[in-house]
């Protein structure tokens, strides 16, 4: 069999599962959000709420047909780009989001960029000075600092940096930024927040992951051949835990998916996570299903790349 | 009959005296907010909601040791009568995911075939909605009553569970002694309860502290936008967004509520870590 | 002359259990230059741990605590981490036991191979290379130009392991440690590493150490044995003296177990064969239109076993045989073909099947370590079996398990334990206990000693005789190793690749003709004694061929790639038909007896 079919092959097959998966959370989230009886119509009419008038917008909303039906109609928009209409803004549904989301991809991005380079570092490190002092300080730090909630770390970040020393503004009005200081002390404590789990939780699987190969036979074979412990760990043992690697930054970066709900709440933060929290507390149905299924997304693409790196940079699966 | 629980003691002391001290200090606070939510209520030296001073946001003083939220109410009887509301909801939620996805993985497990393909799916495609989203879809569509945080928080949390038991369960199923029970004429419901659920138990008690220490972190956060825990009970997470307005201020009563929580959760994760890692040290050797 | 090698005192410790235990004990050896030595001793005897020590090296959880090494000029123990470097992969180098996990699946093999003169600088990438081609060729690897270049999956166990060879004198050491470079391979593969291995150590005059628990082979590439056992010295001496007037009581017993005598005829009983299965086709994966499993193991295999009788089945890794006996204990279902038992169909769903069935056909696996259920005592362990199939519990349950464990040669203070405080041999007694509680007929016994040391193996053979002959148990005994099929089974069956190429009674099965898979194997088991490989005619079998090459197409003889006396335009075009050569004998093969008479006994 020639090598390009066999990894093409695989790659597609992890293509379609992510496809069927996203269909099927697709159907979970549109269920969750229709079995109540009391309805849109109901909600934004409010007071003025007779059954004459509930019946018409329920109609004009496409809200009298069967379930099925409605979920085609909701799952076509969201293909064709047609999300609906806010309830609260009477908007469409993604001209919001279309303002949000960059901000918000912006605030993980620079998350990212900081976060991943320290976390693979501290992470190997650890590693390879396995069951040293500063290994096992290290695991120590890092296993409290996944359990500390998002919010203790923004509240104590902003009493120490804004009020206490007064080097950052407490809120970030992410509005109008005009030079890198500026943009520096606007996203300072927010990626500082998310970066502190987020690098704590990548840490641990990184060096779990590397544990993992440095106790491989062929670790001990490459020792025996009078390789020195950097050689070991960087050419041997790294590429074969890029796979594990990968999966760990996924899965790393997939908590940003949660913890950026938090942190644009507590410091103002204009992006599509508040944009979901206010959302939920208006009961505005289908900014709550557009926005949930945006996150859906970002998270299986996120999973989907990481098996993409660990099929690839596998011979086994590159060459029969 | 009264052998059991000495020997059950006697095994618990062994274990704790045993442990590192990050273990000892995990266990101590563990057992610390046990008592807390057991006791705490009937220990608070005010009315949860006595306003006792006239000073809101009042600093750490021998009167008030945590100080005073922001209608002036003591942030520690606050914090005693709250810490039951966090403890309990997320035992109860964390029991449930727990028991609920070791049982279906069991089930997948041993009988296999599209059963464990559907299953698998399923809570593969719940695991693709991340915890907060479903939590926030959730309360969006049922709102937010106690019975629906646990609800949410133990259907966000079993497909991990799931997870992880399926896996252990299906190692412990190619295992020659469960193939010798099978060979042997045994009917599933004996091989999944008698031969594999023992083997897998200790993992899935680790599990069952992360499983906690993830709902607590989820139901605070969902108090803390104000989507959890209703006035007038309050939750940690609820205790830290009503006096979101002392930050600027300084006040300790926005922080001591959100350390109560931390100290919880990560004494919970150091007590799991001493455990675990103490079993594979001594599988090790 | 100095030795070049020079052991003293070497002792090293393990921690276990918040203490630390001595798992060498005060050894000491020398080897003088151009000489081989062999560290012979079964599991825990400490052999692994010396041929580390001669590295510098200790596994995680070891240290070396005492004594002294002196290779050539240098001083092992005294070297600093720094010097250790430079020792290891230059003056003395290694070749472990499994190729297969000692090889970076990520890099090519030719990377690995030259990576020990890169890094300590004795030749630059190109000599390397081309050294390592001339390697290649003297290790009678296939293509050594282009081996190089491809992946360790690539290629097949016995190739990785001469590979590994290459890898281990590709800086020309002084001394080359050898940990039991064969014993993951097939006894078929083993020939010829072997060879590649004595060859390529003799030309260039290497001094070596063999650790190994198996004297036969042993007997073939060393000139000194040093017997171990629990980390200590049992006797030295040359390897044929040793052989033939060993002095130590332990190196008596392991000869003595490394060579089985035949153990009891059976009395076959009755003219309907308790167990008979015709043209079997069974295997893994999902089935097809036409209900074919996906991967098929097992195809078109017929036997029958007679009451009391002992029926062998022989094959190596690939072989089915596994399959086979899971078949018949309902594990794996039949796609097609019969199994009677005792003139019955027998379903080979576990569904379809009724307890009366269950009992009477009792199986016993392989791994003692696996085998019974760590969270349940061996009372508890015995006891379900009694209330399953009798209903028996309480004080009847009690004595039957004492009588059952004193069946087995167990002290009764051993019920009340967990799995985790035996020991393998006494772990597959229990095991064995477990099936015959159940009062069966047929015990399928599945490699039940390939996992423990050859003297806790051959005890437990005893007593698989001694049971036959108390109770009148058949048994289907699957097992690699033919010499204790040989010893143990009145009948004895040879697969190859699911199919069934040899079969006949013990005695047909001692003398030629031989289907020539059979030959192969046959003549692949060492000998005791010296020389017996240097005496092997030049090609036993053709190379096999790396894994996912294309296997021969359906139908046609399984063993075609690698046959040596295959007929060109016959094997390869037709079926081959079933012969009977007479005396219970019957083969898979195109050649008639008289032609497989004359080319297998030249």
């Amino acid at each position: 069999m020639a090598d390009k079919a066999l990894a093409a092959r695989l790659i597609l097959n992890r293509l379609g599962v992510g496809v069927l998966t996203l269909l099927v959370v697709s159907a979970i989230i549109f269920t969750i959000t229709s079995l109540l009886p009391g309805d849109a119509a109901e909600e934004a009419l409010g007071q003025s709420a007779t059954p004459e008038t509930v019946a018409a917008l329920r109609a004009q909303y496409g809200l009298d047909k069967p379930g099925p039906v409605r979920y085609a109609n909701w799952l076509g928009g969201l293909v064709t780009g047609n999300l609906g209409q806010s309830f609260t803004a009477s908007m469409p549904v993604s001209d919001l989001i279309a303002t949000r989301l960059p901000k918000s991809l912006l605030l993980a991005a620079v998350t990212a960029v900081v976060s991943v380079p320290l976390a693979l570092a501290i992470g190997i490190l650890a590693a390879m000075g396995r069951g040293g002092a500063l290994d096992r300080a290290l695991s120590l730090a890092t296993l409290s600092m996944v359990a500390v909630p998002e919010f203790l770390v923004a509240t104590i970040a902003v009493l120490v940096f804004a009020v206490k020393l007064r080097w950052l503004p407490a809120l970030s009005n992410a509005v109008d930024i005009k030079d890198a200081g500026q943009f520096f002390r606007t996203y300072a404590m927010p990626v500082l927040t998310l970066c502190f789990v987020v690098i704590a939780q990548m840490a641990r699987m990184t060096r779990a992951a590397v544990l993992d190969q440095l106790s491989a036979s062929y670790v001990e074979m490459a020792v025996l051949k009078g390789a020195k412990p950097a050689r070991v760990a960087l050419r041997h043992a790294l590429p074969n835990a890029i796979g594990p690697i990968a999966n760990a930054v996924a899965l790393s970066l997939s908590y940003l998916l949660g913890g950026v709900v938090i942190v644009e709440t507590i410091f103002n933060y204009p992006g599509i996570a508040s944009l979901m929290v206010d959302a939920v507390t208006n009961r505005d149905m289908p900014v709550v299903q557009a926005c949930a299924m945006v996150f859906c997304f970002a998270y299986l693409l996120l999973v989907l790349v990481a098996d993409l790196v660990a099929i690839l940079s596998n011979p086994r699966l590159r060459h029969r | 009959m009264s052998a059991i629980p000495v020997g059950l003691v006697r095994s618990g002391w062994r274990t704790a005296t045993s442990l590192p001290i990050a273990g000892r200090v995990g266990l101590l606070f563990v057992v610390f907010w046990l008592a807390v939510a057991i006791f705490g209520p009937s220990i608070a030296p005010h009315d949860v909601g006595a306003v006792v001073s006239p000073d809101a946001f009042a600093p750490l003083t021998a009167a008030y040791p945590l100080g005073t939220d922001y209608l002036g109410r003591d942030m520690l009887s606050r914090i005693l009568h709250a810490a039951r509301f966090t403890v309990g909801l997320a035992l109860v939620a964390a029991l449930a995911a727990s028991a609920t996805g070791t049982t279906l993985a069991l089930i997948a497990a041993t009988a296999g075939g599209w059963i464990d393909e559907v299953m698998s799916r399923l809570m593969d495609a719940f695991i693709s909605i991340p915890s907060k989203m479903l939590a926030l879809v959730m309360v969006a569509a049922f709102g937010s009553s106690a019975g629906l945080l646990i609800l949410t928080a133990a259907l966000s949390y079993t497909p991990g569970a799931y997870r992880i038991a399926r896996s252990l369960a299906v190692n412990v199923k190619t295992l020659e002694y469960v193939q010798a029970a099978r060979a042997r004429g045994e009917r599933l419901a004996y091989v999944a309860g008698m031969e594999i659920l023992p083997n897998m138990v200790n993992p899935m008690l680790a599990d069952f502290g992360l499983r906690f220490v993830f709902v607590v972190l989820l139901l605070s956060g969902m108090s803390f936008l104000g989507l959890g825990v209703q006035p007038p009970d309050a939750d940690l997470g609820s205790l830290v967004r009503e006096n979101i307005g002392g930050l600027f201020e300084g006040a300790p009563a926005v922080v001591t509520p959100a350390i109560a929580i931390a100290t919880l959760t990560v004494s919970v994760n150091l007590l799991i870590d001493a455990i675990s890692g103490r079993a594979t040290r001594v599988v090790e050797n | 002359m100095e030795p070049l090698v020079q052991v003293e005192g070497l002792r090293v410790i393990a921690r276990k259990d918040g203490g630390e235990a001595p798992i060498v004990k005060d050894v000491g050896f020398s080897i003088p230059k151009g000489e081989v030595l062999a560290l012979i001793g079964e599991s825990g005897s400490g052999k692994t741990t010396i041929a580390l020590a001669l590295l510098g090296y200790a596994r995680r959880g070891c240290r070396i605590a005492g004594g002294s090494i002196r290779i050539g000029g240098t001083r092992v123990l005294e070297l600093t981490p720094g010097q250790l470097y430079e020792l290891r992969g230059r003056k003395v180098s290694y070749i472990a036991q499994s190729a297969a996990a000692a090889f970076n699946p990520m890099k090519t093999i030719m990377d690995q191979v030259i990576e020990g003169a890169l890094i300590h600088g004795t030749s630059t990438r190109a000599e390397a290379e081309a050294k390592a081609v001339d390697l290649f060729a003297a290790l009678a690897l296939p293509d050594p130009e282009g081996i190089g270049s491809r992946y360790p999956h690539q290629v097949s166990g016995g190739q990785l392991q001469r590979l590994m060879a290459a890898m281990a004198l590709i800086t020309d050491p002084e001394l080359v440690v050898l940990d039991e470079p064969t014993t993951a391979l097939d006894v078929t593969t083993q020939i010829e590493v072997l060879r590649a291995f004595k060859k390529v150590v003799r030309e260039r005059g290497a001094t070596a150490v063999y650790v190994s628990h198996d004297l036969a082979v042993v007997a073939q590439m060393a000139d000194r044995i040093l017997v171990l056992s629990d980390g200590e010295m049992r006797e030295t001496g040359a390897t044929a003296q040793i052989l033939a007037r060993p002095r130590h009581p332990y190196t008596r017993s392991l000869l003595a177990a490394a060579a089985p005598q035949v153990r009891g005829e059976g009395e076959p009983r009755g003219d309907a064969p308790l167990l008979e299965i015709r043209g079997l086709v069974a295997g893994y994966g999902r089935p097809d239109a036409s209900g074919m499993p996906a991967a098929r193991v097992l195809d078109n295999v017929d036997l029958a076993i007679a009451r009391g009788s002992t029926l062998g089945v022989i094959g190596e890794s690939g072989s089915g045989k596994t399959t086979l006996a899971r078949v018949v204990a309902g594990l794996v279902p039949a796609a097609r073909g019969t199994v009677l038992f005792d003139g019955k169909p027998l379903p080979t769903n576990l569904k379809e099947r009724t307890r009366e069935q269950f009992r009477r056909i009792q199986i016993v696996f392989q791994n003692a370590d696996t085998v019974l259920n760590p969270a349940h005592s061996v009372e508890r362990i015995l006891a379900r079996p009694l209330a399953f199939y009798h209903g028996v519990r309480g004080e009847e349950a009690r004595k039957r398990i004492a009588r059952l464990l004193d069946l087995v040669k167990l002290p009764a203070a051993l019920a009340a334990r967990r799995p985790a405080e035996l020991s393998g041999g006494q772990k597959q007694r229990v095991n064995l206990a477990r099936a015959l509680a159940a009062e069966p007929d047929l015990v399928l016994c599945d490699e039940v000693t390939s996992a423990l040391d050859t003297i806790v193996g051959a005890a437990v053979l005893d007593l698989l005789a001694e049971l036959r002959r108390e109770l009148g148990v058949s048994l289907m005994f699957i097992s690699h190793d033919i010499s204790t099929v040989r010893a143990v089974c009145d009948q004895v069956m040879v697969l190859y690749s699911g199919c069934k190429v040899d079969a006949g009674s013990r005695k047909a099965l001692a003398s030629p003709p031989f289907h020539p898979y059979a030959d192969l194997l046959i003549a692949s088991v060492p000998e005791l004694r010296t020389g017996w490989l240097d005496g092997l005619p030049a090609r036993l079998a053709v190379e096999s061929p790396p894994p996912g090459a294309e296997k021969p197409a359906r139908g046609l003889c399984t063993f075609l790639d690698r046959c040596p006396v295959r007929i060109a335009g016959v094997c390869d075009r037709e079926p081959p038909p079933r012969r009977d050569l007479g005396g219970g004998k019957e083969i898979l093969c195109h050649h008639t007896r008289a032609e497989l008479e004359a080319l297998q006994t030249a």
